[in-house]
């Protein structure tokens, strides 16, 4: 959904450590995505071609690793993977439950020389 | 989004460490919208208000359930409103129609509030003397869900004319809801709007948040959404100390 304000971000974080850490050549940029951000991989890379141009990431790699979401249901404290948009927790039914892993939207790190 | 470079170059030093030629970040890209949205909340919580981010499709009935919703609280409880909207002041000039202190913020074209522009609009806000704050989205059932602007709950409204499937299709919003108004209940006899199941659904989605079904129009339902706020506001005060989100309960 908002792939480019996303990647905006990530190449503001990555050209301003960049700048710190004095590499003016980065290669590539792992970048870690929970399930929940919907934010599509072809559309991050699209949006990382086109922002990259004239900056220190130019023709760099852009490494996506996605997480999956993981529940915890509220009332059985079982932790469960959804199915699809309902988040019924497969032990009890009911559908209560507290995100335990797949909001992650953070730069992991990157190499450059 | 706008990013804060100084706040970029403060976290980057805290948390980058070089290794070799791989420098490891691990920083939340949404960084600077949530440390926004924290103080946003602090300057809430300091002033003992409760914020609301209604958050809809276009022309689910949200400046008109605040319309009817400063009708019924005048006198009782003191409201603000922040609106948003892509472009016009359309909205905040009907919402002080309705004797409301109201903000406009026009995102000019981006489909969302962030933090940063809440916060400031709420230097523009008698936070002193409110109860409630609600954040008027900008009509968009994504995006809105994704940027924390320091409210204390999000409630989510689903139009009788959309149709039922709004929730199953759009989960993100109604899942973190702590209440959804279903609102032009009145049109119910006029449409194929499946009432029950549309409740079992939200139901499915999210079992703790509560539900009104409402009609601005013949007042149904408005009175519990009311009473529904007023706990909200009153029994549940934010504490100075700490924001936190309410995550619905068993009352209304």
């Amino acid at each position: 959904m908002h792939e480019l304000s996303l990647i905006h971000a990530l190449i503001d974080t990555v050209v301003q450590s960049a700048r710190e850490n004095g590499i003016t050549k980065v290669t590539k940029v792992k970048l870690v995505v929970g399930e929940s951000h919907g934010a599509l991989p072809d559309a991050l890379q699209f949006a990382f071609d086109i922002l990259t141009v004239d900056t220190v990431c130019a023709g760099a790699e852009l490494a996506i690793e996605k997480n999956a979401l993981l529940l915890k249901c509220r009332e059985c404290a079982r932790e469960f993977h959804p199915e699809g948009y309902l988040f019924c927790c497969p032990g009890c039914g009911v559908s209560n439950a507290a995100l335990v892993k797949g909001n992650e939207l953070y730069v992991e790190y990157f190499e450059g020389e | 989004m706008s990013v804060d470079i100084n706040e970029m170059k403060h976290g980057s030093k805290m948390k980058g460490t070089v290794s070799k030629l791989r420098i490891i970040v691990g920083r939340d890209l949404l960084h600077a919208n949530a440390g926004r949205a924290v103080e946003n909340r602090a300057l809430l919580d300091k002033n003992r208000v409760v914020a609301v981010n209604l958050i809809s499709s276009p022309g689910s009935g949200k400046t008109t359930l605040l319309e009817k919703t400063a009708e019924l609280l005048r006198g009782k409880m003191s409201i603000g409103v922040v609106v948003g909207d892509l472009y016009t002041a359309r909205d905040a000039q009907r919402i002080e129609r309705a004797g409301v202190t109201a903000v406009q913020i026009n995102t000019a074209g981006l489909c969302h509030l962030t933090a940063d522009m809440v916060g400031r609009a709420l230097q523009e806000m008698p936070l002193a003397r409110l109860d409630i704050l609600f954040v008027e989205n900008v009509g968009n059932l994504v995006c809105p869900a994704a940027f924390d602007l320091g409210e204390h709950v999000k409630v989510a409204l689903l139009s009788v004319t959309e149709g039922i499937d709004k929730p199953a299709k759009y989960p993100g919003i109604f899942r973190e809801a702590a209440a959804t108004v279903i609102s032009k209940a009145d049109l119910l006899p006029y449409t194929d709007f499946d009432l029950p199941a549309c409740l079992g659904e939200m139901r499915q989605i999210n079992g703790g948040q509560q539900v009104f079904v409402t009609s601005a129009r013949s007042g149904q339902g408005l009175d519990r959404w009311c009473h529904w706020l007023g706990q909200l506001a009153g029994d549940n005060l934010p504490p100075v100390e700490a924001g936190g989100s309410y995550t619905g309960g068993t009352g209304g």
